[in-house]
């Protein structure tokens, strides 16, 4: 992304006294080997090896001359093993630079980090790149890449996070916050590695843990059956849905709910540990590891609704009809309802059409053609 | 060692403030840097109780339950979700307004967790609900000439709710700082309906014991006072109803002193406050940093 925001491209780093200071420290306690980086403190004095370079016999003074000379290394080692970083934020940080290839070497990662690196995190878009001080990030909506950023609202306090990502750029409320509605017109500048993952994890809270459990083999999964067995009070009805006969109601409701469309995360729960769903879990960076909240509620108006028997009705339509019927579901299903231009009245789901629709087939009390829900009462509604 | 304040609460999937006040009492004990790290934990926002533990680098966790009273959230949801390895609920060994803290293990993480009581039945809520009383009548020293009704669910819902209720309205009684003090309710007698017929004194300060603004505070309790024919409409502060001035206070959650609250159940609980309790007292006094954040509005799911 936008280079032209980060360092100049000649710059040198610069390694702090705290980086030095804690270097000579880890060399005589035990000795530091970290991405081409050596350092030891030994019998006839310190060492300091890189790939490049190899200086054995020194004083302390001359280590740490050798610190200021190689201060990339220096820097480096310190950023991810200096601090007391939690392994998953540290593993993350390492992600947004190599990704998933090789480790990189100090050199390929520094360059890289000079243009800044710039990965997605669901719709964030990510940029490591060198600053004042070290490594600096950049968050910003990935359609704000090309944006200038005087144009974007900025922002340096993480907890900023919390108020921007609470409603759409519809301004409706994202009660999901992994729906792919975050809103634009936001970045996130100057932030260090600590404030990075703490942004993330108010935009999309825990996908940096569970994403690191996962890597480790450790995600702990939580499937539907053992998840509905789970619930109590007005939930505990949701466990009688599942009726020993089969999974397709579970299939619907991850298609219905967690399709990439409807949510970022990947999901990774299926009926039970030993079904998975016949629906697509999506490709997302980060795992969903149990039916979520949303889901769980939305759950609990399923199983009422379907536990209904179905009756036959018989409604009169013309062919037109019916196909405007489907386009309407379509356009809600999809989300494209606000889309529909006013006048285009060739969509079945244009407002003009649909109240035409209306006006047509539904008497007074908004029965389809008249027909009553119930044949025997007339009419009923739940 | 390090250790974390972890606040949780309701929250909403439909009501964008529900969460509002929970965040707001966060940042106030950031502000005291009384802990390593606080954090939110919702039933129905993200982080999930579920997954609030794993966002926490700290191996020593205070979890404060933002709710009113003892009941099925605190004492089933709650531990069920948080993993609480082994949870009891006779471990508070509570009345059902004096549950204090139990340390259990967090079996998905691993870490320490002292489970507190719920903030609303903490002795310190009484406090909050005076300092409600002060800011809606702009004065720090409101009380002689003023009625105070203490407002919750009855019953109906949960028999402690109830009695939490109770149990603040009798210590402010005690203290005999307000002329008149009552607990109303409601869903059961007294009523909140009828509010004026419970008060001889002419200002009648409404302090409803709930997190949260939404459909109760801001709709149901003001029609039902008759502060308004339509809460769409709004009402005066104070409004003249039956010849009292009712001034009407909304949630006591939204008050900035319930940061307070949370600190001292983790500081009862072990946690290593320092001086924090007081900076909060400083910090939320009418007129004080934190007093004016305005937090909450209508919540209508559960
Ligand atoms: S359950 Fe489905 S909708 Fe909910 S967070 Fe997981 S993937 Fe997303």
């Amino acid at each position: 992304m936008s280079a032209t925001d980060g360092p100049a491209a000649d710059e040198r780093v610069t390694v702090s006294d705290e980086a030095v200071a804690a270097l000579v420290a880890a060399a005589e306690n035990g000795g530091v080997d970290f991405d081409g980086l050596r350092a030891v403190s030994e019998g006839d004095g310190y060492r300091f090896e890189t790939p490049e370079m190899t200086r054995a016999g020194l004083t302390e003074s001359e280590f740490r001359d050798a610190c200021t000379n190689h201060p990339e290394y220096v820097d480096n080692w310190y950023f991810f093993e200096g601090g007391d970083r939690s392994p998953a934020d540290r593993a993350f940080l390492r992600w947004l630079e190599d990704g998933d290839a090789e480790s990189w070497d100090v050199p390929t990662r520094y360059d890289a980090l000079r243009e800044g690196v710039a990965r997605s995190w669901g719709q964030v878009a990510v940029t490591a790149m060198l600053g004042a001080g070290g490594r600096r990030y950049e968050l910003r909506h990935e359609d704000d890449l090309g944006t200038p950023l005087p144009d974007l609202e900025r922002h340096e306090d993480p907890l900023a996070a919390r108020d921007l990502v609470k409603h759409d750029d519809r301004g409706r409320y994202r009660p999901l916050k992994t729906a792919p509605s975050l809103p634009t017109g936001w970045a996130f500048v100057g932030l260090d590695g600590r404030a990075c993952t703490r942004a993330l994890d108010l935009i999309y809270p825990a996908t940096v843990a569970n994403w690191h459990l996962e890597r480790e083999g450790d995600l702990d999964v939580n499937h539907w059956r053992e998840t509905m067995e789970r619930q109590s009070g007005i939930y505990s009805v949701i466990k009688t849905w599942d009726r020993g006969e089969g999974y397709e109601h579970v299939n619907w409701v991850a298609e219905a709910c967690c399709d990439d469309s409807q949510c970022l995360k990947r999901r990774e729960w299926g009926y039970d540990d030993e079904t998975e769903l016949d629906v697509d879990g999506g490709d997302g960076e980060f795992p969903c590891r149990e039916p979520c909240s949303l889901v769980v509620a939305a759950a609990r108006k399923w199983t009422r609704l379907e536990g209904q028997q179905p009756r036959t009705y018989e409604f009169e339509l013309t062919p037109g009809e019916k196909e405007q019927v489907e386009a309407i579901i379509d356009a809600v299903a999809d989300g494209r309802v606000d889309d529909i231009r006013e006048a285009d009245i060739y969509e079945g789901g244009n407002r003009y059409r649909t109240r035409f629709l209306r006006a047509k087939r539904m008497d007074d009390t908004g029965r389809l053609c008249g027909v009553p829900t119930d044949p025997e009462e007339g009419s009923e509604d739940d | 060692m390090s250790q974390a304040l972890v606040i949780v609460a309701h929250g909403s999937h439909l009501n964008p403030e529900s969460s509002t006040p929970t965040y707001d009492h966060a940042d106030t004990v950031r502000e005291v840097g009384a802990f390593d790290e606080v954090r939110v934990g919702f039933w129905k926002e993200e982080p999930h109780f579920r997954e609030v533990l794993r966002t926490v680098d700290a191996e020593e966790a205070y979890v404060v339950p933002l709710f009113i009273s003892e009941g099925y959230f605190t004492e089933e949801v709650i531990p069920r979700e948080l993993r609480l390895e082994d949870w009891d609920e006779a471990a508070w060994d509570s009345d059902g307004t004096s549950a204090t803290s139990v340390t259990l293990t967090a079996t998905d993480t691993g870490q320490r967790v002292h489970y507190c009581g719920p903030a609303g039945t903490h002795d310190a809520m009484t406090d909050v609900i005076v300092r409600r009383a002060e800011s809606v009548t702009g004065d720090p020293d409101v009380g002689p000439g003023f009625g105070l009704a203490v407002v919750g669910h009855g019953t109906k819902r949960n028999e402690n709710s109830a009695k939490a209720i109770q149990y603040h309205a009798d210590r402010i009684r005690e203290r005999g700082r307000f002329d008149e003090v009552r607990d109303l309710y409601m869903d059961e007698d007294p009523e909140v309906d009828d509010v004026t017929d419970f008060f001889e004194t002419e200002d009648v300060i409404v302090v409803p014991l709930f997190v949260a603004d939404g459909y109760h505070t801001q709709e149901d309790i003001p029609e039902d006072m008759g502060l308004t024919d339509d809460y769409r409409t709004g009402w005066e502060t104070p409004a003249v109803v039956d010849g009292h001035r009712i001034w009407y206070a909304g949630a006591v959650g939204t008050e900035a002193l319930m940061a307070d609250v949370l600190l001292e159940r983790a500081a009862d609980a072990g946690a290593d406050v320092g001086d924090a309790v007081q900076r909060v007292r400083e910090l939320t006094r009418v007129g004080g940093e934190s007093a004016d954040r305005d937090a909450g509005a209508p919540t209508a799911d559960d």
